[in-house]
């Protein structure tokens, strides 16, 4: 860098570069932690730590403010949640049914759809852009665009059952309706993600297995079920994987339909849901920490079950 | 030949039943924003009304919607210029050095509940002063950045051969010249497919500005619920706001269609 070093007569190599500088060559030699660490250090700084604070709240009995004393109680707090029959039990059946429904339609209305997009037709460009636009949509404002269709006065929704003669719907006003409504809502908003994820492993299987299955006078279905389905098992766990962990964590449609605490009769308190109120409305902290340890649990159990899976169906190709 | 036209026709009335449910929704929402509030509740009105832009005078003269847009704005387009500026190289290094267990904590960033952060977070930016500021906002959205753009990036540099930069160590650079100048400039469409994803991620997020933003720095999603009072809604206002929030996110859609599917399905068909 500097003028005054006389400039080297050496041939240049590879591996000898005379005029670059010491931190240069240090930079390079270094390069694999100097490029990651800096990502490592924001990740782990903004995780770790509250994490660990989180594994810590969750053995005293902190509540109405973190900076108040409080006591180390050991699993008290796990106990107590376990057995919680009122709140937390609950909580987890809606999460497990929110998530199931919701993935189970998504995966097959997602792979009907996939089928359907899979060979090129005119006007492709624009059902691609109508698909995407759901999924690109936010969250919130979803919540509250249905909140007005399924306005149990003047929603649309219940003119649309009149006109074909089916009494009003509470939908989301409804006690025992308001979860299958919200489980709609992710649906209509998630569909098209697991239909583009498809969508791609579709079109990147190769043609011959199905020429050769249709030589051998296989009918459509059984095209699908022996042959596509079996080549893009891979491709449709990597979809349930990623749809699914989002699902758990459903916060903002709930939150934008129903408000806190999942209605008044917490008809869609999720665990998440359950977790946000325990700690911002209530300031229970010990009891949140729990739950959110619980449920991080959970989440990561879901996805240690699928990646096996996945491991086991790419080994069997 | 009589089964292929039976099932064109399936296939078209099946597509545009799947086009239909889901952007009639949409078209609805943006109906209902030019519509009075009396129009709104008036069920023959659904289709044929009188287009009034009210709700959007409401929506920018009363509830200051200018300053949400900008803040949305300022947040989404920090967080991920910060987010691609330690995320591309760290993917470049976790591809190339084959860094499985660091990409893994990366990762993880996506699987936490938000929740589990907040309360730390909150904890530890307001003894900072920094809570309902836009620094706290920007680090909590590059939260939800980073990992996405990391795990975008590395399919991208994976695909990326290694060649090309062997050819240019050979010619003299060294390996972050060969980065800079070889990789870098090759990587820009998987940049761009990065960046515009964040960018809405961040756009959309709203649970980290639910409880981390201030009266003068919350975002659009966070102001939706400026409209929607204990005892009764202001439906029109409601839906001019959600059009304001999402129609912008759909118009980027439009143009940049190949990017945000490339991007969802990044890494998704690898074996």
């Amino acid at each position: 860098m500097s003028a005054v070093t006389t400039p080297s007569k050496a041939p240049r190599s590879a591996n000898v570069m005379p005029e670059t500088p010491g931190w240069a060559r240090w930079a390079n030699d270094h390069r694999k932690w100097l490029f990651a660490a800096p990502a490592m250090a924001f990740v782990i700084a903004l995780i770790i730590f509250p994490l660990a604070w989180t594994l810590y709240l969750s053995l005293t009995d902190s509540r109405g403010s973190v900076r108040a004393e409080s006591n180390f109680i050991g699993l008290q707090n796990y106990f107590d949640v376990l057995a919680d029959t009122d709140r937390f039990w609950p909580a987890v059946g809606r999460t497990a049914a929110f998530t199931g429904v919701a993935l189970l339609f998504e995966v097959v209305l997602g792979m009907a759809i996939a089928l359907l997009l899979w060979r090129p037709f005119k006007g492709e460009k624009w059902v691609r852009v109508a698909i995407l636009l759901p999924l690109v949509a936010t969250p919130v404002a979803v919540g509250m665009m249905w909140r007005l269709i399924f306005d149990p006065n003047i929603g649309m929704a219940n003119q649309i059952l009149g006109w074909v003669g089916i009494g009003p719907q509470p939908w989301l006003a409804g006690q025992s309706s308001a979860l299958p409504t919200t489980i709609f809502i992710d649906i209509w908003q998630w569909t098209p993600m697991v239909v583009l994820i498809l969508l791609a492993g579709l079109t990147s299987l190769s043609d011959e297995p199905q020429e050769a299955a249709m030589i051998d006078g296989a009918s459509a279905w059984q095209r699908f079920r022996h042959v596509t389905l079996p080549l893009l098992m891979p491709t449709v766990i990597v979809a349930v994987l990623l749809r699914g962990i989002d699902a758990l964590k459903t916060f903002d449609i709930l939150y934008a339909t129903k408000g806190r605490g999942g209605g008044s009769f917490n008809e869609v308190e999720t665990l998440n849901v359950y977790a946000y109120g325990l700690s911002f409305d209530y300031n229970e902290y010990g009891r949140s920490s729990t739950v959110l340890i619980l449920f991080f649990l959970i989440i990561i159990g879901v996805m240690w079950a699928l990646t096996a899976r996945r491991k086991k169906e790419a080994a069997r190709r | 030949m009589k089964k292929r036209t039976g099932y064109t026709i399936f296939r078209v009335v099946a597509l545009v039943l799947v086009v239909l449910s889901l952007v009639a929704p949409l078209l609805w929402m943006v109906a209902a924003s030019f519509k009075t509030n009396v129009d709104i509740y008036d069920s023959s009105k659904a289709l044929v009304f009188t287009p009034t832009l009210g709700n959007y005078d409401t929506v920018f003269q009363q509830a200051n919607y200018l300053q949400f847009v900008f803040n949305s704005l300022w947040v989404a387009f920090a967080a991920t210029v910060l987010s691609l500026l330690l995320g591309v190289p760290a993917a470049y290094s976790m591809s190339r050095f084959n860094m499985k267990k660091s990409a893994l904590v990366v990762l993880m960033a996506r699987v936490i509940p938000g929740v589990s952060l907040l309360v730390p977070w909150y904890y530890v930016f307001s003894n900072l002063q920094m809570v309902g500021g836009f620094g706290v906002l920007i680090l909590s959205h590059m939260f939800v950045s980073l990992p996405l753009i990391v795990y975008i990036m590395m399919g991208y540099f994976d695909g990326l051969p290694e060649e090309l930069e062997e050819a240019a160590l050979v010619d003299g650079l060294t390996h972050i010249g060969a980065f800079r100048r070889i990789t870098l400039p090759l990587s820009v469409p998987g940049i761009a497919t990065a960046g515009i994803l964040s960018f809405i991620f961040s756009w959309n997020n709203f649970m980290f500005a639910l409880v981390l933003s201030g009266a003068n720095t919350k975002t659009l999603p966070v102001a939706i619920f400026d409209f929607v009072g204990y005892a009764s809604i202001d439906w029109g206002g409601l839906m001019a706001a959600t059009t304001v929030v999402t129609l912008p996110i759909m118009i980027i859609a439009l143009f940049v269609q190949k990017y945000i599917v490339s991007g969802l399905t990044a890494g998704a068909t690898k074996g």
